[in-house]
């Protein structure tokens, strides 16, 4: 499972330059607009059946690609295909079928499930939009909760009246219910206890197994990301900066801000708290004025002239292994094995 | 004894003493509700050494925050402290009288927040917050400015001088941690609780307060008190942890025991939960059921209905704590045994 290429044929989500652009603009008149680059130029594949983790810290612009692929957030430019057809060309019809092939999870299960529903409610809306017959609703749902183990005598509740991890699950069971191919996850065990987590994680890797499902899996966690993803991404400000197998990433990152963010990562054991680190200087600039060249640079310690002015193209050094850095066939980052 | 940041000489020598600096004795806190009393906190105690980080770790609702706000006597209503002892030095914490309390946070003991933003008064500049908690140890107010700025500095702040002037909202969030936890220890607190300080912040910026943290305690001797969720964290900068479980402390250990091999069925199988491989090479393990309810207290231990080793008579007594060798305490019937 872990030895995913890129093969284009095999590819269900597919974005090509993908650029997502936000103006800002100021004051009482609304002037002195200016343009963030949430998505800037990203292109990435994700294999029907894989997993794809995007890692990045926050403002990276993870959340925003991700809306991109239901059309959640309309493109500035470049393209998104699904199942090999134009998401952002579809008309209304169109795009209804491709959303209902997609499910979305939201970080904060709570704030996205509606309050005054009872959480049947919310389950079935899926269904009935989709204008299922109320024999058909009822079959669904019932076989839904089972999936994802949420007890049928919590359907009549309101979502305050479940815990984090009752109201995460009723989240997944509204997103399966369609019998999606996708389902996009968008930091869902961040709110949760580590041990509602691990049941989360537990259930969705059980998901994927049984149905083949393709999981875009966004998080901040690395040890999440390294528990379910084939293949991470990671971004920084707005940038795809490495794609990579996950064990190879974690074996060794090619691009310093990887190796910054695996060496910051805490290892959960306290023998390795003195353990050399790959530190980057300085906080996250401002995405309204990002830096020249590239976006690492004031941060890098591996940073030379060149890179201060010339943007790092994201380039296939080894096959699989893609890198945005002037530097990256030069350096040898420190890796999580190497702890 | 009070130490001044730039007392490295006084400093390096607290570090090395292993004095008691918070003595917390059966401390036990209860919230009045509608539907009757929730135990949020049992008969806690622990002790804070000086120069010495210790960590209260567990999942929500399992007291450690309402702990820390008690030390500090900010229990909000309904919520109050029933019983126990908070000793700084020889005085009981719960005894001063609101005014001597007052006198005691931010000059003894100071405490930085999980979200700073919240934290901060949005319509002053991060200096002139600084500069009044300086002012509260009665300096005039331009020594209290210098003090602000130099305080900024040492929590490397770069440009400390030009920062001062900025307001909250246009600082990133490691840098609002930053100027909360400089403010806190602007007057030289002997002991600083720090509840979840670094959850809110991204993990690089979570290694820089980490840091942060450990140079403060290593420069300044002072103690730490870190309450949090997040094993990870523990792992980085306690010496020694006490795990809480529904109002209770279950296991307190040294830091390296406690990960190398952890004796409370809850302690291992939260360690379980923890993922730490890669896709396809293991599973992680769950904790069955969910938390109890804290409305009654329980008969027995109050993980019984959840562990995997339950025996009958885990249902009927709440289990002691066992002394281990090491400072070691561990709230099992099975306690030494489990792990077998």
């Amino acid at each position: 499972m872990s030895a995913i290429q890129q093969d284009r044929s095999d590819a269900l989500v597919e974005l090509r330059q993908a650029k997502k652009h936000f103006v800002i603009t100021k004051g009482l008149i609304r002037r002195t607009r200016r343009l963030v680059r949430a998505v800037d130029n990203v292109s990435l594949t994700i294999a029907r059946g894989e997993t794809l983790g995007l890692v990045g810290e926050s403002g990276s612009g993870k959340t925003t690609l991700a809306r991109l692929v239901p059309r959640l957030a309309r493109l500035d430019g470049g393209t998104v295909l699904f199942d090999g057809s134009n998401v952002h060309h579809a008309g209304k019809d169109d795009l209804k079928a491709f959303r209902r092939r997609m499910g979305i999870v939201f970080q904060d299960p709570a704030s996205s499930l509606c309050p005054r529903w009872t959480v049947r409610k919310s389950i079935e809306r899926p269904l009935v939009l989709a204008g299922r017959s109320q024999a058909e609703i009822k079959r669904r749902v019932a076989e839904t909760v089972e999936l994802v183990n949420l007890g049928e005598e919590l359907l009549d509740r309101f979502p305050h009246q479940l815990s984090g991890g009752q109201q995460q699950r009723a989240s997944i069971a509204r997103a399966l219910v369609l019998q999606p191919e996708l389902l996009i996850l968008d930091e869902p065990t961040s709110a949760l206890d580590v041990s509602v987590q691990a049941q989360i994680l537990n259930l969705l890797l059980d998901l994927q197994h049984e149905f083949g499902l393709t999981y875009l899996f966004i998080t901040h966690n690395l040890s999440v990301v390294r528990y379910l993803a084939d293949r991470v991404g990671v971004m920084y400000l707005g940038k795809l900066v490495e794609v990579a197998p996950t064990d190879e990433l974690y074996r060794q990152p090619l691009h310093p801000y990887s190796a910054a963010l695996l060496s910051a990562s805490p290892p959960l054991d306290p023998r390795l708290r003195y353990r050399e680190r790959y530190r980057l200087a300085g906080d996250p600039p401002s995405l309204v004025n990002p830096p020249s060249g590239c976006a690492l640079h004031p941060r890098c310690p591996a940073c030379q002239e060149h890179c201060t002015v010339v943007t790092p193209e994201l380039v296939e050094l080894h096959p699989g292994r893609w890198v945005a850095c002037h530097r990256a066939v030069e350096l040898y980052l420190p890796s999580e094995a190497g702890r | 004894m009070r130490l001044s940041p730039s007392d490295s000489r006084a400093a390096s020598a607290a570090v090395e003493t292993d004095a008691g600096l918070l003595t917390v004795e059966g401390l036990s806190v209860s919230f009045i509700t509608g539907r009757g009393r929730v135990h949020a906190v049992r008969d806690v105690s622990f002790e804070v050494r000086e120069g010495e980080v210790f960590a209260l770790v567990g999942e929500s609702g399992c007291g450690k925050s309402t702990t820390a706000l008690a030390i500090m006597r900010l229990v909000p209503p309904p919520g109050a402290i029933e019983q126990g002892q908070v000793l700084l030095g020889d005085r009981d914490l719960l005894t001063l009288t609101n005014d001597e309390m007052a006198a005691v946070r931010g000059r003894d003991v100071a405490m930085i927040f999980q979200n700073p933003l919240v934290a901060l008064n949005p319509v002053y500049r991060a200096g002139v917050q600084i500069q009044e908690a300086v002012l509260q140890d009665n300096v005039p107010r331009h020594e209290a400015w210098r003090r602000a700025v130099e305080v900024m500095g040492q929590v490397r702040i770069s440009d400390a001088a030009l920062r001062a002037d900025s307001y909250p909202h246009e600082l990133s969030g490691g840098m609002r941690q930053r100027v909360m936890t400089g403010m806190m220890i602007s007057r030289s607190p002997r002991l600083l609780i720090a509840d979840e300080p670094t959850t809110a912040l991204d993990v690089t910026i979570q290694a820089q307060i980490l840091d942060l943290l450990m140079d403060l305690r290593r420069r300044t001797g002072m103690g730490i008190l870190i309450i949090t969720h997040d094993l990870g964290v523990v792992a980085e900068i306690a010496d020694r942890v006490a795990v809480m479980y529904a109002g209770r402390i279950v296991e307190q250990a040294g830091v390296t025991e406690l990960y190398d091999a952890p004796l409370h069925p809850y302690t291992q199988l939260l360690m379980r939960a923890l993922p730490r491989m890669g896709k396809g090479e293991g599973r992680l393990e769950t904790i069955s059921g969910s938390v109890p309810s804290l409305m009654a207290e329980p008969l027995g231990c109050a993980f019984a209905p959840r562990c995997p080793l339950r025996q009958d008579r885990c249902e009927q007594g709440e289990p002691e704590y066992t002394r281990l060798g090491g400072g070691r305490l561990v709230a099992c019937h099975l306690a030494g045994r489990a792990g077998e």
